[in-house]
């Protein structure tokens, strides 16, 4: 399985956090589901919508967090029959990201999940570039922003 | 009497015993911590994840063994020791303490929560 990273310093904590909780899927992204780094989706469509889906969620999440007069929900974790899905938000100097973690119940567990991620956060705190200016993907540029993301996500 | 009330007893009778330093429930499929007593400097949620990640490989080791479930395990470490019961409904019953304890008994008390959580 491979990990790929559009933005280099994602790389290694993934890569790290990968291997520790022995997650099947993860995505870092930002709150608007612009992709940072993959591991483990083989087709750039599977990214488009995790990515998607991942970012409506937890924007669903932060407005009902919102309508309770409550902070941002910390995480979620969705369990199925085989397959567990934790998401979570971490602060960097790249501004608000968003794990997507699918994990296989035989191989890992919610609190595997939740250890590793902790030390994630802490990982991509440290990483991320420091008072950078997140970057707008402008309208115009959206279509070529993503085709150069995937491309790196994909190796071509 | 509450559940939770028969758990926080349960963990009182492991914690009791010399050299006990914590005592804990974990849900073995999910790895996180149900109910703790744990001295300070314990990280909770790490044992908790690792005895049910371990629980889970002893487990499928030990049916591809054909020697059936596992009724009690001990892992002596260095600095400490971890006991573990499981339980049928799904619950570890988890004991971290010195390297010195008397296993023995702490086995007893983690058989005795056991039946409480069971």
């Amino acid at each position: 399985m491979s990990t790929r990273a559009v933005e280099a310093w994602t790389l290694e904590p993934l890569v790290k956090f990968v291997k520790e909780a022995g997650a099947r899927l993860v995505l870092v992204m930002t709150s608007a589901g612009q992709v940072l780094a993959q591991h483990g989706f083989s087709r750039a469509m599977d990214v488009m919508s995790a990515a998607a889906l991942g970012a409506a969620i937890m924007a669903s999440t932060d407005e009902i967090a919102r309508q309770m007069q409550q902070p941002p929900f910390a995480a979620l974790n969705h369990q199925g029959e085989r397959h567990g899905i934790f998401l979570a938000g971490v602060m960097t100097g790249r501004g608000r990201l968003i794990a997507l973690v699918a994990y296989d119940l035989g191989a890992s567990s919610l609190g595997l999940v939740q250890l590793f991620f902790e030390q994630l956060a802490t990982d991509l705190q440290a990483a991320s570039p420091k008072d950078s200016v997140p970057k707008q993907v402008l309208a115009a540029d959206f279509e070529r922003e993503l085709s150069d993301s995937l491309n790196t996500l994909f190796g071509r | 009497m509450t559940a939770t009330a028969g758990y926080g007893q349960a963990l009182d009778l492991i914690t009791r015993v010399g050299g006990v330093r914590g005592a804990m429930l974990v849900s073995a499929e999910d790895g996180i911590v149900v109910a703790e007593q744990l001295m300070e400097g314990i990280k909770g949620a790490a044992v908790a994840a690792l005895a049910a990640s371990l629980s889970t490989r002893l487990r499928r080791a030990m049916e591809a063994a054909g020697v059936g479930a596992s009724l009690f395990w001990h892992l002596q470490a260095e600095q400490g020791a971890l006991l573990v019961v499981p339980t049928p409904n799904g619950i570890l019953v988890v004991a971290v303490a010195e390297p010195d304890v008397n296993v023995g008994l702490v086995r007893l008390e983690l058989l005795r929560a056991a039946e409480v959580v069971g």
